[in-house]
């Protein structure tokens, strides 16, 4: 398998999360839309690590997988916090960020 | 010493300014008396140090306190210059105002703004003062809007009544106009002098540097600032209107400030004013039209203070006539004598006025002279001077203006001259004739007058008696001292004396004929004229000139405002404004839909701007195109 078939399947993990994250209202999916996105990345940093053959890419992979485990602990904590203040996982019913809303 | 002179009575305005408003409703009778007279009394006497200095034969003396504005080559000091014209003008503007101020501590005493009156009346002096002894036209300029500033003020001192206000505003608006002319010529003589200094020492040495074109343009713009101080036609309309402020305000206008300034300052530019002899002409047949205008206007009145106004129109008119002609010692000379005659005139019409409880019709006066003795004596002392029969002050000036017409050529202006002073003979002896001689009913107990009232009269009709010796010319066995003192440019006429006993003799018989004609229609039986011919109608009415002003030149100025404010306004350019204002608005509300407080959309502009960041990136790389 050459690298390309790595980059095109990293812009298409890419590209769906990033229409997950734009089109739909459920803050559940939106969270996987961006895990998704940080996924596509880790495998684009590994696969460059790969080509170049330098360790640093698979390095910088691993502490993200660390991090993104961090960060999914604290978005769920935080969707069931917003459920149980709203009742709702809506996430256009979060739109305090509009003037006079 | 030259600076106190003028900073005095500024100080001392300043210091009762802000005593009476610390408690408006006190009457500190003695403290605002003893400051307000006393500061004039001061300067009158360093006015007369400088000028018996002066006398003395000292040069020019100059002052220079700071320097006020350096940019470039404008370079205007804050300095005073006392030359032989200014100390003299300083010296009769101390003396007679001073005067002034006795007299008005007696008129004013029972006033509740008595120390508000005697603040401006300070703040008067100070701004002639300085209008007087500054060394350069801008200081010049800054004393001749204060004079016009404090004249407003006095003016519409008794301002609860709105008529009185409206003069005022009149007197100011009409002396701006004059302002306009003034500081247009002066602007131009800078420019013109390209940047050679701007005092008038340095003006005087390079002023033939302008080319007479300019230069008449120049004197032309002066003499239409002298024109509205000085109270000429056209812009003569303020003068009689002043006459809404108290007597004295009348007499410091008349006689030592204001009015003075436009003469003055026709002087002070004599060294311009010689090289245009043909605006000389133009300013001599303003003052003709203008003296022989007033003269009639006044022989119609019935008003002892309007009547008093148009004189000292009619007057002013004399002395433009002599400045026009390049006769400036004569036109001073007259400014000099005429301070003295009426300012007495005005102070003695002050003294019936209050005498009769504020009665100002001389048709409703009479047989004055045995209950107000004083009063008349030294009212017909200056009436005799006003007139020009010898060997009053006036005689001396007034003859000296019209042999001065007569030698020069001049022959309609020195007619007019000759005419107007047959008709101030008249008019000045029928207001004397009606006030004191006619027979009246009227019985009522005459108010009281105090000494300060009485006293500068005594000291005025001396003066009114007595100035003109100073000014004695050859052909009467004098030495023409005033003139020669002056030392300004003037023209040399040579006439015989035989010539000139004859036109003296002229003017005394006008005098005495005008005299006599007063005396025929006054002095028994006093009746208001008649306004049963088309002329007289035409005099009693002013002319109609404040109709035609208001009719011409207010009328249209309001319609224009009022179209202005109407159509132009609201219509164009309030549109233009309000158009922008509603393409705001609506923008405004298409962009507001994209900052709708949802996520997942700030997320798709964030997305999108990425895309054109990593995209023009890319392209600027080279990697698309």
């Amino acid at each position: 398998m050459t690298p390309d078939m790595f980059f095109l399947l990293a812009s298409i993990l890419f590209s769906i999360g990033i229409v997950g994250l734009i089109s739909r209202r459920n803050l559940f999916v939106i969270y996987m839309s961006i895990e998704l996105m940080l996924s596509s990345i880790n495998l684009l940093l590994a696969t460059f690590s790969k080509v170049l053959d330098n360790p640093s890419g698979s390095v910088i992979a691993l502490v993200m997988i660390a991090v993104i485990a961090a960060e999914a602990a604290l978005f769920l904590a935080m969707i069931i916090h917003l459920y149980r203040e709203n009742r709702t996982i809506d996430s256009d019913d979060f739109n305090h960020l509009r003037e006079g809303a | 010493m030259l600076s106190l002179i003028v900073i005095l009575p500024f100080l001392s305005a300043l210091l009762m300014a802000l005593v009476y408003l610390s408690n408006t409703k006190t009457n500190r009778y003695f403290f605002y008396t003893a400051i307000g007279v006393g500061t004039p009394a001061i300067s009158a006497i360093l006015s007369l140090v400088v000028l018996f200095e002066l006398i003395g034969g000292s040069d020019t003396i100059h002052n220079t306190l700071f320097e006020w504005i350096s940019i470039g080559e404008f370079n205007i000091s804050l300095a005073f210059m006392a030359d032989k014209l200014s100390a003299i003008m300083i010296s009769f503007i101390t003396l007679i105002g001073t005067l002034i101020h006795i007299y008005a501590a007696g008129y004013m005493r029972d006033d509740e703004s008595y120390g508000r009156f005697f603040a401006y009346f300070n703040l008067f002096m100070g701004s002639m003062l300085l209008l007087v002894l500054s060394d350069n036209p801008i200081m010049m300029f800054v004393g001749w809007e204060l004079v016009g500033l404090s004249s407003y003020l006095l003016i519409g001192f008794y301002h609860h009544d709105s008529s009185n206000i409206k003069a005022a505003n009149k007197a100011f608006i009409l002396n701006r106009v004059g302002d306009f002319g003034f500081i247009m010529a002066i602007s131009l003589l800078f420019v013109s002098l390209e940047g050679t200094g701007f005092t008038f020492d340095s003006i005087k040495a390079n002023i033939s540097m302008i080319n007479p074109e300019m230069l008449s343009i120049i004197g032309l713009l002066l003499f239409v600032g002298a024109m509205g101080k000085s109270a000429q036609i056209p812009l003569y309309v303020w003068l009689p209107d002043a006459m809404a402020g108290p007597t004295p305000v009348s007499a410091l206008i008349h006689a030592a400030t204001m009015v003075t300034a436009g003469v003055y300052m026709v002087a002070r530019y004599s060294f311009l004013y010689v090289e245009i002899p043909d605006i000389g002409l133009f300013i001599a047949t303003i003052g003709a039209a203008s003296a022989l205008f007033a003269a009639v206007i006044a022989s119609f009145q019935n008003d002892i203070k309007k009547i008093l106004a148009y004189s000292t129109m009619s007057q002013l008119g004399y002395m433009f006539i002599a400045v026009g002609l390049g006769a400036y010692s004569s036109g001073i000379f007259h400014v000099f004598t005429h301070a003295f005659f009426k300012a007495l005139l005005f102070m003695g019409a002050g003294a019936v006025i209050i005498a009769l409880h504020h009665e100002q019709n001389i048709f409703k006066m009479g047989s004055l002279k045995e209950r107000l003795p004083l009063v008349y004596i030294t009212m017909f002392i200056a009436t005799l001077a006003i007139s020009g029969i010898p060997p009053f002050a006036g005689f001396f000036s007034k003859d000296a203006i019209l042999i001065t017409a007569f030698a020069s050529g001049h022959y309609v202006i020195w007619a007019a001259a000759s005419f107007t002073a047959l008709l101030t003979a008249f008019y000045m002896f029928r207001l004397i004739f009606s006030v004191f001689h006619s027979d009246s009913h009227e019985t009522k107990e005459l108010h009281h007058l105090p000494k300060s009232m009485t006293l500068p009269l005594v000291f005025l009709a001396f003066g009114s008696a007595t100035v003109g010796f100073l000014g004695v010319n050859e052909a009467y066995g004098g030495s023409s001292w005033f003139n020669n003192f002056l030392g300004l440019p003037d023209i040399q006429l040579h006439i015989p004396h035989a010539t000139e006993y004859i036109l003296g003799a002229f003017n005394v018989s006008l005098g005495l004929l005008g005299m006599w004609i007063a005396y025929k229609m006054f002095a028994k039986d006093a009746k208001d004229v008649y306004a049963d011919t088309i002329f007289k109608t035409l005099a009693v009415n002013k002319f109609y000139i404040d109709e035609l002003y208001e009719l011409f030149i207010l009328k249209p100025i309001v319609g224009l405002s009022w179209l202005i404010a109407n159509t132009l306004d609201p219509k164009i350019f309030d549109r233009f404004i309000n158009v922008n204002v509603w393409t705001y608005k609506k923008s405004a509300v298409i962009f507001s839909k994209l900052q709708n407080g949802k996520v997942r959309y700030y997320a798709l502009y964030i997305l999108v701007g990425v895309s054109a960041m990593s995209y023009y990136m890319l392209f600027k790389l080279g990697v698309v195109s």
